[in-house]
């Protein structure tokens, strides 16, 4: 009988370490899947976070090197400078990306990087103890939001792709979730498409993937997703709000 | 060959080109500009890549990839920008990357002024960033040894998979002077195969990662061990120095970098008197230069330490003699320059018997 489904090339055989029903083992396995049908492997050179996803150089088994916290976008930037034809991509949460990096990400975007970050979006922090993230929807509780987050105290929850999607270097810019098999595969469809305008050399895509942590959220792993599909989704639509000109795009959507 | 008449900034830029250096990432501040200046245009002449970041923290993290990818690489700033690089410094002397970075010191702290000083020493040979690590730290004190030293310091880098600091001021980034360039061919380099880089597995047997996380203590200690044991053999392979007039100095300066050459005016003023005095120049800051202190103290009853700082070098020049003679410091700060008439009013005071 023909083999239809298998552990990805890119993927390595050991177990994660992440919490059960966190959603990072489905994006992992995604990004690797493209990188095997695309052919990238010999290629990819994955850049880590700082954060649950920190290990990530552990589970892609391309080269990777592990950035200082937030500083991935302009980790990237210097290995796509020096080596032009690879498939380089980070792999950000929102701590990361949206809070201490978010000058090395606007930046990265702006100039036309031509590189991919796979951006997850939780809501929170989660390594360091499930405080507030930049991401963190109004009212929701977290450690350092005890009674909920307070637009008075804590401001408003950052938008980031369509904070990107404005900036002319930004190729391709979508908002995918994984919360359910159908969004999973939309999800990996734009992961595809970031990689494929990144090999195409027309700059700077990015993927928000909306994701869950039960553990952070004080849900179970199937509530964790209903809550992601029931609160996240009407803040962060999903969808491509950027693609490449010659595809019709080239527009904010 | 030919001298030509070089600007100490852009013969930092010059320097770092013929040292097969292609790859520039770097954020305005003064007074180093001349030399982005220099390579915005020169680097695209050779094939190389200059980039303006956004910050001093992006413009060290861009070193960082492009030092994990391979490439011979730099980065230049001052005081308050270094400051602020030190996160990525931490991080690049952790995963053992090689590039270099320039450091044409202002005064501080703070926002301080723009005007030379010699006030990051400790900075740059303490640590500066988080955890133990140390960086080669060179300061050159002309044009022409900024040529020279700029070749040694991507060798350097390289052969100890570590960063090194070019140590300079405002001064010298500011003087022109006549040098000679070495004759290379200069022109695009492909970056080098070297087996750690992280370049993409290219049907490599194994992956390569560019990392600086130890999560288990065990293995941390490890990696600080590792550490520890390069950083002793650069210290007992790699100090440099130069000695003016000290085979019978009775007493020596110590500096470098412009107070160096202010002290060898004043040698040279205190030799004329008939005095015996002498100048222990350091060029390597880190290591610093502790081996020529054996022989020194055959015939120096006490030490003078000249800097640009309120005193940091001259806590290094006390460890060195080690309570066997007097060490004594003068100093001008917050971007003034020590005067020969003054440093001279200073020795006079030791050589002639009376306490500072």
């Amino acid at each position: 009988m023909p083999k239809v489904f298998s552990r990805p090339k890119s993927l390595k055989d050991i177990p994660f370490h992440y919490c059960p029903g966190c959603t990072h083992g489905i994006v992992h396995r995604l990004v690797a899947e493209v990188i095997d049908e695309m052919e990238c492997f010999d290629k990819a050179i994955a850049v880590a976070p700082v954060g649950c996803a920190v290990f990530a150089y552990d589970y892609f088994d391309c080269d990777a090197f592990q950035a200082a916290h937030g500083r991935a976008p302009a980790v990237a930037t210097g290995i796509k400078r020096v080596l032009p034809d690879r498939l380089v991509f980070t792999y950000q949460g929102d701590g990361d990306l949206a809070a201490i990096g978010t000058g090395e990400v606007v930046h990265a975007a702006a100039r036309g990087e031509n590189f991919t970050v796979i951006f997850i979006n939780n809501a929170i922090y989660a390594m360091t103890g499930g405080q507030m993230a930049p991401t963190t929807l109004l009212g929701q509780k977290t450690t350092t939001t005890p009674y909920g987050r307070d637009r008075q105290v804590n401001g408003c929850p950052v938008r980031m792709c369509e904070m990107l999607a404005v900036l002319d270097g930004t190729a391709y810019v979508a908002r995918v979730s994984v919360h359910n098999p159908a969004n999973v595969n939309k999800a990996k469809k734009a992961i595809r498409r970031a990689f494929e305008v990144q090999m195409a050399g027309l700059g700077f895509s990015i993927v928000e993937v909306l994701s869950a942590c039960p553990t952070n959220w004080g849900l179970s792993p199937l509530e964790a997703l209903q809550w992601l599909e029931q609160n996240m989704i009407p803040y962060y639509p999903l969808g491509e709000f950027k693609v490449p000109a010659e595809e019709g795009g080239g527009q904010n959507v | 060959m030919a001298k030509v008449l070089m600007k100490g900034n852009e013969a930092l830029g010059e320097g770092a080109v013929r040292a097969g250096c292609r790859y520039f990432f770097a954020y305005p501040i003064t007074p180093q500009s001349e030399l982005p200046h220099y390579l915005a245009k020169r680097l695209p002449e050779v094939g190389g890549v200059f980039l303006q970041a956004e910050s001093e923290v992006a413009s060290i993290n861009m070193v960082f990839g492009a030092a994990g990818a391979g490439a011979r690489v730099m980065t230049s700033s001052s005081g308050p920008g270094i400051s602020l690089m030190q996160e990525g410094i931490s991080y690049l002397a952790g995963a053992e990357l090689p590039c270099v970075i320039v450091n044409m010191v202002r005064g501080g702290p703070g926002l301080g002024n723009i005007a030379p000083a010699q006030s990051d020493y400790f900075q740059a040979t303490k640590g500066g960033g988080h955890g133990d690590y140390r960086l080669l730290v060179l300061a050159p004190y002309s044009v022409q040894e900024i040529i020279d030293l700029m070749q040694d310091a991507f060798d350097l880098a390289e052969k100890y998979r570590n960063p090194v600091m070019i140590m300079g001021d405002g001064v010298l980034g500011q003087m022109m002077e006549p040098v000679e360039l070495p004759d290379v061919e200069v022109g695009p380099v492909a970056p080098p195969h070297r087996p750690w880089a992280a370049t993409g597995r290219m049907g490599r047997a194994t992956k390569n990662l560019i990392n600086s996380l130890y999560i288990v203590p065990e293995n941390c200690e490890v990696h600080n061990q590792k550490l520890w044991e390069k950083y002793r053999q650069i210290a007992a392979n790699e100090q440099r120095w130069e000695e003016y007039q000290t085979a019978d100095a009775e007493l020596v300066l110590v500096a470098y970098g412009t107070s160096a050459r202010i002290c060898k005016a004043v040698v040279d003023m205190c030799r004329e008197a008939g005095q015996k005095v002498g100048l222990l120049r350091p060029i390597t800051l880190w290591p610093f230069p502790e081996k020529p202190f054996t022989n020194l103290l055959t015939t120096a009853k006490q030490f003078l330490a000249v800097e640009m700082s309120t005193g940091q070098m001259v806590e290094d020049v006390r460890l060195a003699v080690n309570g066997q003679r007097p060490v004594y410091f003068y100093g001008r700060s917050g971007g003034m320059l020590p005067v020969a008439r003054d440093v001279y009013r200073e020795v006079q005071k030791l050589y002639c018997g009376g306490e500072q």
